[in-house]
């Protein structure tokens, strides 16, 4: 199976209701592993006519109260950014992976890390933030389904899995757990009291983001902000390795962070004392953490696919304790373990050798 | 002395409450007309509406059932969810034209093209209401709007769209009519028309049914409530003949 495959049916273990998508590579596995798989298994599955629809699709479902996904890749996202906002400000949970592809505009099809600043920022108009997770093997990938979901039904909001096109496209022996999560226990989680499911002996339920009352969207957006800081508070995830004593710690997420790992043994085999960081909640950001690791003066390079963007998350957490570099390459372009470890050499040798 | 008898009153669906519609606007008359087919099918509790942006937005104000507020155009998208995943609820979009014809357009032909089980309530005024009046895909030729200050050019801005015409070609659209609540008869006619429409879905027949409802908009259009009407009758219904197109 591939990372696209798992992934679908590890959605499907943690019992998501109605899929919904449009083709784009490189995630075109899940949406024919989803057509064959949701009918055997009587959920529904629709191919939309645009991932506007799609995200739309996913609104309505979810506003029933039922656990509703879609997939895409970069392009794609970018076209569910309204129903995104319209998700968060309607407090609606709903899970959207995102396998990232070389970008701006139509970029290509290679792997990318290019979407980071649109998932852990909000990515479409307004104040809201989206939980975001970045898992780096296909076993954390499907561990990642159930958690998500769990995540977006407890919080009430869309939670982005932000993968990419090799996470998507490679294989690798995977344990599917049932319902149970090797990594994240499932949670008990509070009934959707809110959902339309027909006034049936009970007052209306009206789902909706417009607030025009003076004072009331600012009273909706404290509350946002108000679940926001407890989501930053409750489930930051991170991993790191050997970063007390550390003269240089990399920080990296996803496919990216398992290079750097390659790259940090490779290191400590020529006597550099490297640690690395793996985020693996990318929203919240382990700032806490990092901040930690800041405190002794070290150095910090941030390894992305991308031109630069995690880096500036690390730089505020660092916040000028330590200096913070970047190496990444884009546009499809996978840093190599030799070339994080020259990096990782360059920036040591003036200290050490 | 003669006991006082009631012979009309409000159906419990539609709120006791005032609307924010201008004088002369014909939503209020539509939604009455939703309120009362709900009530008279009995299907409250298991009718799920969906609001759209536009003047319609704050629908779920004035009809006492559970509602969706959606972003601008994609009701169709949005009941297509949640009808999917609730085959037994009865799934209504209120849409208007900008809302259908314009923005949404892409949604609403291929939910019809895929035979969704839902009804859409498509008011027609040939005008962006909520924004001002401004040029929307079904404006008349001619038709002097915010944005067509010297009338619809049609060598610039085309001709008015017929959504319905172009709806009822496609075999996943099972019934397509076209009604107006300018006047008391043809306001029976529409009554009839989303009751019909409630029903095939009530019914599981298999497909999308819409009822295109010509409605007048005094406000953006620049006139009185009675030359609106008249305009309705004398105007609109030459591009947007009243009448059952399919089904």
């Amino acid at each position: 199976m591939c990372g696209n495959e798992a992934l679908a049916e590890a959605a499907i273990i943690a019992g998501v209701d109605a899929y919904f998508g449009y083709p784009i590579t490189p995630q075109n596995e899940i949406t024919a592993y989803m057509s064959r798989r949701m009918p055997e298994e009587g959920r529904i599955f629709v191919q939309s006519e645009s991932e506007l629809a799609a995200i739309n699709m996913v609104f309505g479902a979810s506003a029933t109260g039922k656990r509703a996904m879609t997939t895409s890749s970069s392009p794609g996202i970018s076209l569910m950014q309204e129903g995104l906002s319209y998700l968060a400000g309607a407090e609606l949970p709903a899970v959207v992976v995102n396998v990232m592809r070389g970008g701006p505009g139509l970029g290509n099809i290679a792997p990318s890390q290019g979407d980071y600043f649109q998932a852990t920022r909000g990515g479409g108009h307004g104040d809201y933030r989206t939980i975001t997770l970045g898992p780096s093997s296909v076993q954390e990938l499907v561990d990642c389904m159930s958690f998500a979901f769990d995540l977006a039904d407890e919080y009430r909001m869309p939670v982005i899995i932000l993968a990419d096109g090799i996470l998507g496209q490679m294989m690798e022996p995977i344990v599917l757990n049932g319902a149970e999560s090797a990594k994240w226990p499932r949670r008990k989680l509070p009934p959707k009291d809110w959902a339309l499911t027909g006034a049936n002996g009970r007052e209306q339920h009206i789902v909706r983001s417009l607030w025009l009352k003076e004072g009331a969207l600012e009273q909706l957006n404290d509350k946002l902000q108000e679940r926001y800081k407890q989501v930053e508070k409750n489930e930051v995830i991170c991993e790191q390795y050997e970063v007390d004593g550390a003269e240089i710690v990399v920080v990296a997420y996803g496919v990216a962070a398992r290079i750097v790992r390659g790259a940090v043994s490779k290191a400590r085999e020529e006597g550099i004392k490297a640690g690395w960081i793996r985020p693996v909640t990318l929203w919240p950001f382990p700032t806490e953490q990092i901040s930690k690791a800041a405190e002794d003066f070290k150095i910090f390079l941030t390894v992305e696919m991308s031109c630069g963007q995690m880096v500036e998350d690390v730089k505020l957490a660092v916040s000028g304790k330590a200096p913070v570099l970047f190496y990444g390459r884009s546009g499809g372009g996978v840093p190599t373990v030799e070339q994080v470890l020259e990096k990782i050499r360059q920036l040591t040798i003036p200290a050490k050798r | 002395m003669r006991a006082v008898e009631t012979v009309f009153e409000r159906t419990p669906t539609f709120k006791d409450c005032p609307t924010h519609y201008c004088p002369g606007c014909g939503h209020g008359i539509a939604h009455r007309l939703i309120a009362e087919t709900v009530d008279e099918l009995g299907i409250r509790g298991r009718t799920i509406g969906i609001a759209p942006v536009g003047c319609a937005v704050l629908a779920y104000f004035y009809l006492d059932i559970d509602m969706l507020e959606v972003a601008h155009g994609r009701a169709p998208a949005a009941a297509t969810g949640m009808k999917r995943t609730n085959p037994d609820k009865i799934i209504f979009s209120y849409q208007g034209d900008g809302d259908l014809a314009a923005i949404g357009t892409a949604e609403i032909i291929h939910a019809a093209h895929r035979g969704e089980q839902i009804t859409v309530i498509f008011i027609n005024n040939a005008v962006f209401g909520m924004t001002g009046g401004q040029m929307a895909p079904t404006t008349m030729v001619g038709q002097v709007t915010t944005t067509t200050p010297l009338g619809r050019n049609v060598d610039s801005q085309g001709y008015p769209l017929q959504v319905s015409e172009l709806l009822a070609v496609l075999p996943g659209a099972i019934y397509i009519e076209r009604c107006a609540v300018h006047k008391p008869a043809e306001i029976r006619k529409t009554k009839k028309a989303i009751k019909h429409a409630f029903q095939l879905q009530l019914d599981g027949a298999k497909g999308l049914t819409m009822v295109e409802v010509l409605s007048q908009c005094p406000t953006a259009w620049r006139m009185t409530p009675t030359e609106a009407v008249e305009w309705v009758e004398k105007e609109m219904t030459k591009t947007f003949p009243l009448g059952r197109l399919k089904g």
